[in-house]
């Protein structure tokens, strides 16, 4: 059963997309892993899986980030302050933030791909010192497209984060990165041997992401990737977001690439 | 486990006092029922609203009822319900919400009491019942207390379907455990009567009001006897040895194709299917707007919106689909709940409008692999 | 600039990387070290191809110019990586406009002499070749995936 939280604040972000935070009318604030994802219920419209895209280290406000393409994700982003909405989590396995401890971390993402990462970026600039180089590469359709760029700006000034950043389609005036994501790799300095790398973002581009990664020499073992299917219990019974064996809700929405290489390959799987 | 050499017997003429006396203990009894040209799954009181004298003919495609020319009360196999639809129910109210201002409250349906006893359950349905549990019981309170409080008398039986292969599926025909009785049905000229195995204390219990004489050892052994009968009947059979790795590496089949240029994504076979899990859910205002509710429905895979994800469906095509139900049922489901998710019932190749076998298909993929004298790795 | 100096700078460069010492001095007799500022064109679309170039430092956009919107970057390309093809293949014109969009260090190559040399030994020519096609080929990759537009619809778009 949905707990209710309370929109404190909005802030649009792009022009179909829009970040929440909430407070639960009742009880504790949610704790989540960095990865993790929450179903969030419209009274009367429906209900729909969000990545948390907030701080793990500081749970409250809970934050979701989200984009409107169907009905109840639109009504979602039309929320206004005071209102409320239904939040059941959170589930899933998140970013592996320990696995990663004392390698270097690559962190690849695309469009919207940013929400589920946001909170991993967070993590690991929270203890960078666990960490050995750390490059975040993120791919937006255009300058007007790039998700959280003020902060993205913020974590480029740092000196021991290495930000690139590149649109598909450019505009005038900008002269950054042209071209996709998967370009930047050439770019990031990196050793593949010591490298996790994280990507989320449309399943195209986590694919030919993951191919330049292994021709660079990263293991698939050491990639993660973010999945999405369509869900309804988030719990692993209804059946609906398997994919091959697995089921996106509770063996996911991360995922270590050699375990699920076999059914990326399967057209319609 | 039960064996046959603790069996009893009670006659036909007093098996009435057996459903009586589940009756009095508080039990809703449910078994078959002849309606609408089918044997299904309903309430029951009396013996006499069994299907006496009536058996099933089916193939693939076809399911026909006929008159026998006996009197046995259980002288058919399996029809279009599964005992599913009791314990996962079609229908089933999640929560209600009652929205005030800008406040909403959540409440949630209480676990009904409803304590069911199975009349009928044949050993195919009792792995189909063991393979929901592990499905269910970790994650459905509802279902677990239906389960817990549910008791079996489970049937074996004495002959076979034309689309039965449970045999090959080393689920059945005998049942061998996870009922409270087990009832094998023997019936000739001169005599009627039923050898009871007990299978638990409850039903030891249960029986102690119900007229019975221990059996003797011919009659015990009419249990193995019928068994065999069933064997020897057996419509179809499934090549379940390594069924798993087969499929996994044979995604890319062109028997897929094959057998989507037939499929008509109807969902019969899910709709039928005792082990078939998948739900989605509705969430549903009145006209006000201010009561909601939340149900969790039966749904297909064979659906296109099944897989709907912004922007289309994952499996657009019924080849996907028809793929990813047969590849669910026999291969993904080890992975997930470390068994098969058929129990060799038949019921999808009887009631698929094209007569799909799913028996066939499996051989045709594994036939492809021999014909060819090498594995398609 | 010292023919040495450009040999190094060669053998550095990606592009180069597994070339014999040999074909690298032949190469390098071809070469000159060049610098851009930001905004210069290294290129205009139309004009003879007679050379291309191997980029040490900065970031060049490969621009085309449209009627009523300007010039379009449609990719960029930065160090390690290499600007123009067209000079290996007749009417030898540049199909693209490339300009420095900051200060760029490139090493540019003679076109009619790096030809000349290839067809005087097929070898080092076939060497060049397989590199230039693979170039082409990571290019063409990475344009069409641009082309498929994953993200979908766009804020920019009303």
């Amino acid at each position: 059963m949905p707990r209710v939280f309370k929109v404190r604040k909005t802030r649009r972000e792009l022009r179909d997309t829009v970040t929440l935070e909430l407070d639960p009318t009742e009880g504790l604030p949610l704790t989540f892993q960095a990865g993790q994802f929450n179903m969030l219920y419209v009274f009367g419209v429906g209900e729909v899986p969000i990545s948390i895209s907030g701080n793990p280290m500081e749970p409250a406000p809970l934050t979701h980030t989200v984009r409107a393409v169907g009905a109840v994700s639109a009504a979602i982003s039309g929320l206004k302050r005071q209102e409320v909405v239904g939040i059941r989590g959170p589930f899933g396995l998140g970013w592996p933030l320990e696995e990663a401890l004392g390698k270097d971390v690559m962190i690849i993402a695309g469009g919207i791909g940013m929400a589920p990462l946001r909170p991993a970026v967070c993590q690991i600039m929270a203890q960078r010192e666990r960490y050995g180089r750390v490059t975040l590469l993120v791919g937006a359709r255009t300058p007007d497209d790039l998700l959280y760029s003020a902060e993205l700006q913020k974590w480029r000034a740092r000196f021991d984060l290495e930000v690139l950043v590149t649109v598909d389609s450019a505009s005038n005036g900008w002269r950054g990165h042209v071209g996709v994501v998967t370009t930047l790799i050439a770019h990031a300095r990196f050793e593949p041997a010591e490298t996790v790398a994280m990507v989320c973002g449309p399943e195209v581009m986590m694919r030919f992401s993951v191919a330049e990664l292994r021709r660079r020499g990263v293991e698939s073992e050491n990639i993660y990737l973010s999945m999405e299917r369509n869900m309804k219990c988030a719990v692993g019974f209804c059946g609906h977001c398997q994919f091959g064996p697995t089921f996106v809700c509770k063996d996911g929405p991360v995922f270590n690439h050699s375990r699920i290489e076999p059914f990326l390959k399967v057209r319609e799987v | 486990m039960a064996s046959s050499q603790d069996a009893t017997i009670v006659n036909a003429e007093h098996l009435q006092e057996l459903l009586d006396v589940l009756g009095a203990e508080g039990f809703r009894l449910v078994g078959p029922r002849v309606r609408d040209g089918a044997i299904v799954y309903d309430d029951i009181r009396f013996v006499t609203e069994l299907p006496v004298g009536w058996t099933d003919e089916q193939e693939a495609g076809r399911y026909q009822l006929k008159k026998r020319n006996d009197a046995a009360f259980f002288g058919y196999v399996v029809g279009p319900h599964s005992w599913k639809k009791y314990l996962f129910p079609p229908q089933t109210l999640l929560w209600k919400a009652q929205r005030e201002g800008n406040a909403v409250r959540f409440v949630e349906t209480p676990t009904d009491d409803a304590k069911f006893a199975f009349l009928g359950v044949r050993s195919c349905e009792l792995h189909a019942l063991a393979v929901q549990d592990k499905v269910f019981m970790d994650v459905d309170g509802a279902y677990r207390a239906r389960r817990e409080r549910l008791f079996i008398v489970a049937v074996n039986c004495g002959m076979a379907g034309r689309t039965c292969f449970c045999a090959s599926m080393k689920t059945g025909p005998r049942a061998t455990s996870g009922f409270d009785l087990a009832l094998t049905e023997v019936l000739d000229d001169s005599r009627h009567y039923f050898v009871v195995e007990i299978g638990t204390p409850r039903g030891a219990e249960i029986m102690k009001n119900v007229p019975h004489a221990k059996a003797e050892a011919s009659q015990s052994a009419e249990v193995e006897r019928a068994s065999q009968r069933a064997v020897s009947q057996m419509g179809r059979s499934m090549d379940a040895g390594d069924l798993k790795e087969l499929l996994y590496r044979n995604y890319e089949h062109p028997r897929w194709d094959d057998v989507a240029s037939r499929c008509l994504t109807c969902a019969n076979c899910t709709l039928v299917c005792p082990t078939c899990f998948c739900s989605t859910v509705e969430d549903v205002t009145d006209l006000t707007g201010d009561h909601a509710e939340r149900w969790r429905k039966w749904d297909s895979c064979f659906t296109m919106d099944f897989s709907h994800l912004h922007g289309g469906s994952i499996r657009g095509s019924t080849k996907a689909r028809y793929r990813q139900w047969m590849t669910h049922k026999l291969a993904t489901w080890w992975d997930q709940f470390g068994t098969s998710g058929c129990v060799g019932c038949g019921r999808c190749i009887t009631w698929c409008p094209v007569g799909i076998d799913i028996t066939a298909e499996v051989a045709a993929i594994r036939g492809s692999e021999k014909k060819d004298g090498k594995r398609n790795d | 600039m010292e023919k040495e100096t450009i040999d190094s700078l060669i053998a550095e460069h990606p592009f180069f990387k597994g070339l014999s010492d040999r074909y690298v001095k032949l190469i390098a007799g071809c070469g000159s070290n060049v610098r851009f500022n930001a905004g210069q064109y290294l290129c205009r679309e139309g004009e003879e191809a007679d050379r291309f170039y191997a980029i040490r430092h900065g970031k060049v956009g490969v621009e085309v110019f449209v009627p009523q919107r300007g010039p379009v970057t449609v990719q960029t390309v930065s160090e390690g990586e290499l600007v123009g093809w067209s000079w290996l293949f007749p009417p030898y014109r540049w199909q693209f406009d490339a300009r420095a969009l900051e200060i760029v260090r490139a090493t540019s190559f003679d076109g009619a002499c790096l030809r000349k040399k290839c067809d005087e030994d097929p070898a080092m020519g076939y060497e060049l070749m397989k590199r230039l096609a693979q170039v082409i080929s990571h290019r063409l990759e990475a344009t069409r995936l641009q082309l498929l537009d994953v993200y979908g619809p766009s804020s920019s778009r009303s």
